[in-house]
């Protein structure tokens, strides 16, 4: 460039602007300057942000419970876990008392820990297999499982064994993503307070079958069916621990199954809920089918050497009348197999 | 079909290739995923992983030798990888052309002259080679005193040999040559005598900083995958987390946006596998050359060239890329072809490189490693923060094995392991370490994915049974990576009357790590005065207790004297109820003094279980800084880092 283009030309040179472009030039200036306050009054916000506790509550689980005054406890001694699961729904008046054609069947697993089978750590895939097969004979629409697990939760499903066996009963298997747990309060409550809730999975779920085994658990004495429904909850819950049977009776507040199946075939006796070795395990030969965790969970206790009077949430949940546990006054069906 | 449109497809499909192979690097069960994909396939042909890997371990990793033939079809052919296989370059040569499909010829001609800076992707590698080389170096200077007469013996015969090619005046400057070799000859020796046996590995690979293969790896698997996975969810699986994997995203964008000033900017200047190539495909058999066919010197075959290796010039044959756009554009009958004989036009073999540039950036290489280890970092000064993954070697080894591709990441199930950043000293920058608080749970106790992911071997793949200690390895014992220490200042029932074993609970060996300590204490304000009592309900002064506080079961009453307490299961303001079947025969005196107590189980670990798996620390509900946490001591990878007295009881 030549650099005499660069001065500025003798200002007798600019011309005065025509009344045409003084007008064209303030019209942009007026819409511009509209622009820029109106965009401002619209997102003029007097409040300060963030309310720590703002109140987030969408509805819990509905009640799965199927309330016809039938038999609401069977006792199954013996070893194969399917026949077992079939003789004690038999003697609760059988599967199609409480699965009618079309409903969606949710079982809920306990499928916490990546470890085998066969360690017993996590519900049964033969036993869970047999229950879908059985609920989709008696007309099932669908069958879901799902837990959300303590460790990686895809390792879980698939090498407790869990995936492959309910994939192949023909089952939908369905691993939590973050959007599946909704924030929730259970209606008086203390603990379950806008926490997150394991809740996406049961859009459209007619029908709630919890299967648990029985574990020893060092904090809460014993990891059984009430203590199942903690794969329910999201967030950071390793904070219930701190009252762990108060919030395995607001777990149970919250959690109205259609029933429960107690896996007492094998105990585990000690290192629970983990365990990890078969020398963690005791055969207790046991299958519990009830429409009551508690009085479930009352007998559970005892396959591990205990009573309910040693596990305060039993107490408590049957002061809050979710349960008794005084099991022998359901007068269960007791049989072998 | 035209050799560039075959060009193409090869890059499409290696491109594709990659992709797939980076989805497909996750653990489970589906077709879709980890099963017998070759993950590592691209790594193991890469021809700098196996040269960089040889020259610090001194031995060829299996699968490596992928990369021996990528070396064979160079010298035969030129750089094919570069070409047609590499899918950095592919990503390189689009965003290029991308850029500038529509320019001027003139413009393009230019972007695509020879830059004299070429040169220095050359003194990156001689820089990284020599950084990786140390070791070797002082085995060589070692080995003339582990077998003294045979390096007499070598010594003799390259004295002879060179003073008979100065006698006989073979070669130019055949005096000068021996001069040279007598001068080097004399440092040797003397370096043997003056260095002390059994140093330290001097020797670290950091040729993965900026081998493309790698660097494609770290960025795609830890940068790209993740964002598309935050927008994509339903369709790919669900986000990760991996911390720094900003500045991982930044260097790799860089590479791409450099090829806005000059195309193939990254493969023309700073790609030291380019430049491995470059040197061994400078006598390449087949190349791209003039025939002597009439040539009218339109420039065509200059417009499209990615290597700007001068085609119509005396080509540069070890910039030459083999991006074949030369023959494409050539518009005369075969003046330009890709044919097993010199171009009659000229070739320049040479690279650029000068005396005092190779020796500059070897020197720079070679101080590397002895540099960084001023700071013991793998010696006294060792991190207890790096938390290598199970079946990692031994920290030195294993900087002289990871390229930092991260695949051992990638395929973590967890998510718990981690691109390192610079707090465990810049040499181990984007290698593996376990952060606990990230992640799905810790490091599962029944999985070995990592090792067998590990193109190099810096991660032994384990077997279940050597992970876990059993059948044949029994004596060994499991395979421990650190131990957790708990922090009684922080941790609920230690240092807050609160209980939790969060830690115990889900401590996976077995018998657990994790034991308690049962104790009662009595809780703030706890000691109080019976005002009245009736049954199993007592009445007591002091301070107002919110209603059922004490009554979560894990609370007792105690009163003076009693050597146990009673469990509380329900209060009021100023009442206590205990379990009425263990409740008193005759109700407590008035004015009797109880303590209300709280029963803590206080976790504590057993040092000879402990396999520092961390998923203690990863549910540990202290959120921020965990109240139980891992660090590397007592790893079974370094005896160095044991915390255990050994005995043979």
């Amino acid at each position: 460039m030549n650099p005499a283009d660069s001065q500025p030309p003798p200002p007798s040179a600019v011309p005065p602007p025509s009344r045409r472009e003084f007008l064209r030039r303030t019209l942009e200036a007026g819409v511009a300057l509209a622009a820029t306050g109106s965009l401002g009054a619209w997102l003029w916000n007097r409040h300060p942000p963030g309310d720590f506790n703002r109140a987030a509550s969408a509805a819990l689980l509905p009640d799965f419970s199927v309330r016809d005054g039938g038999r609401s406890m069977s006792i199954i001694t013996g070893q194969n876990r399917p026949a077992m699961l079939r003789r004690g729904l038999e003697a609760m008046g059988g599967i199609e008392r409480f699965v009618r054609r079309g409903d969606r069947v949710m079982l809920k697993v306990n499928a916490a820990f990546a470890t085998p089978a066969i360690l017993g750590a996590t519900s049964n895939p033969e036993l869970v297999a047999e229950l879908a097969h059985l609920c989709l004979a008696a007309g099932a629409a669908a069958v879901l499982v799902t837990d959300n697990p303590i460790n990686d939760p895809e390792s879980c499903f698939n090498l407790c064994g869990l995936a492959p066996a309910v994939r192949a009963a023909g089952a939908e298997l369905i691993v939590p993503r973050a959007s599946d747990f909704v924030s929730g309060t259970l209606p008086g409550g203390q603990l379950i307070r806008n926490w997150p809730v394991l809740t996406g999975p049961f859009h459209g779920v007619t029908k709630l079958i919890g299967i648990a085994p029985v574990k020893h658990h060092n904090r809460a004495g014993a990891s059984m069916t009430m203590k199942n429904w903690y794969g329910l909850l999201g967030g950071r819950r390793n904070q219930f621990h701190q009252d762990i049977n108060g919030i395995i009776v607001e777990l149970a507040m919250m959690v109205r199954p259609t029933f429960v199946v107690l896996d007492g075939t094998t105990s585990m006796m000690t290192n629970g809920p983990t365990g990890g070795s078969l020398a963690d395990l005791k055969a207790t030969n046991t299958l519990v089918v009830s429409t009551d965790p508690v009085a479930a969970d009352a007998l559970g206790a005892t396959l591990l050497d205990r009573t309910w009077r040693d596990l305060p949430y039993l107490g408590r949940a049957a002061e809050c009348a979710l349960g008794t546990a005084d099991f022998e006054s359901l007068r269960p069906e007791r049989a072998a197999v | 079909m035209k050799i560039t449109t075959a060009r193409r497809l090869a890059q499409v499909f290696f491109f594709a290739l990659f992709v797939w192979l980076g989805l497909a690097a996750a653990v489970g069960t589906s077709w879709g995923q980890w099963r017998g994909w070759p993950i590592a396939w691209f790594l193991q042909l890469d021809p700098l992983v196996a040269v960089g890997t040889v020259l610090t371990t001194h031995s060829l990793h299996p699968g490596l030798v992928w990369g021996l033939g990528m070396i064979a079809v160079t010298i035969l052919f030129g750089r094919v990888f570069c070409g047609f296989i590499c899918p950095f370059g592919a990503l390189h040569q689009f965003v290029g052309w991308l850029v500038r499909r529509a320019g001027r010829f003139k413009d393009r001609i230019a972007a695509n002259a020879y830059r004299p800076a070429q040169v220095v992707k050359y003194y990156l590698l001689i820089a990284l080679l020599a950084a990786a080389a140390g070791n070797l170096l002082l085995h060589l200077v070692h080995a003339s005193r582990a077998a003294p007469v045979l390096a007499l013996a070598a010594t003799a015969a390259v004295v002879l040999a060179l003073l008979g090619l100065t006698l006989c005046r073979i070669g130019a400057g055949s005096r000068r040559r021996l001069v040279v070799g007598a001068a080097l000859l004399a440092v040797w020796a003397g370096l043997a005598a003056a260095i002390a046996p059994g140093l330290p590995i001097i020797a670290t690979l950091q040729t993965g900083l900026l081998d493309p293969i790698p660097l494609l790896h770290r960025s795609f698997n830890l940068a790209l995958l993740p964002v598309a996975t935050q927008g994509f969810e339903p369709w790919l699986p669900a986000g990760r987390v991996y911390a720094g994997a900003g500045l991982i995203g930044a260097v790799f964008l860089s590479a791409l946006l450099l090829n806005l000033a000059v195309p193939r900017f990254f493969c023309r200047f700073v790609c030291p596998t380019g430049a491995l190539l470059g040197v061994l495909g400078r006598g390449t058999l087949w190349t791209i050359g003039q025939t002597g066919a009439k040539c009218t010197e339109c420039a065509l075959c200059d417009v499209d060239c990615e290597g700007a290796c001068t085609p119509m010039g005396p080509i540069r044959v070890s910039e030459c890329l083999m991006c074949m756009n030369c023959l494409d554009n050539c518009p005369t009958v075969m003046p330009l072809a890709y044919r097993p004989r010199p171009s009659p036009g000229g070739e320049v073999t040479g690279h650029g490189i000068t005396r005092r540039g190779f020796v500059a950036a070897a020197a720079a290489g070679l101080a590397v490693a002895p540099l960084a280890r001023v700071g013991a970092l793998t010696g006294t000064a060792w991190s207890p923060g790096l938390i290598r993954p199970p079946g990692a070697v031994a920290e030195e080894e294993f900087l002289t094995r990871c390229l930092k591709c991260d695949a051992c990441i990638r395929v973590c199930p967890t998510n718990v392991l981690q691109p390192a950043g610079l707090a465990h000293g810049w040499e181990a920058l984007w290698t593996p370490v376990l952060d606990n608080r990230i992640g799905t749970s810790g490091c599962q106790l029944h999985c070995i994915a990592c090792g067998h992911a590990c193109p190099t071997g810096a991660i032994r793949p384990l077997t279940l049974a050597e992970r876990h200690g059993t059948g044949d390895f029994e004596p060994n014992g499991p395979v421990r990576i650190g131990l957790a220490f708990v922090d009684r200042g922080r941790c609920l029932p230690w240092a807050m009357q609160r209980p939790c074993i969060v830690c115990e609970e889900n401590c996976p060996v077995t018998p657990k790590a994790i034991y308690v300590s049962e104790v009662y204490e009595t809780v703030r304000d706890g000691t109080r005065t019976i005002t009245a009592a009736t049954g199993a309900t007592l009445r007591i002064d002091g301070p107002a207790l919110a209603p059922g506080h004490v009554a979560t079961g894990d609370y007792i009453c105690r009163l003076g004297g009693e050597t146990a307490g009673r469990r509380i299961i329900a209060n009021t303001a100023d009442s206590l109820t205990v379990d009425a079947a263990h409740a008193w025969q005759e109700p407590p005196a008035e004015g009797a003094v109880l303590d209300v107590q709280v029963r803590l189980q206080r976790p504590v670990v057993d040092p000879a279980r402990c396999i520092g798996c961390g998923v203690c620390e990863h549910e540990c509900p202290v959120n921020g800084l965990r109240a139980i946490r891992i660090t590397a001591d007592n790893e079974t990878r370094s005896a160095s880092h044991s915390v255990l007295l050994k005995t043979n009881a």
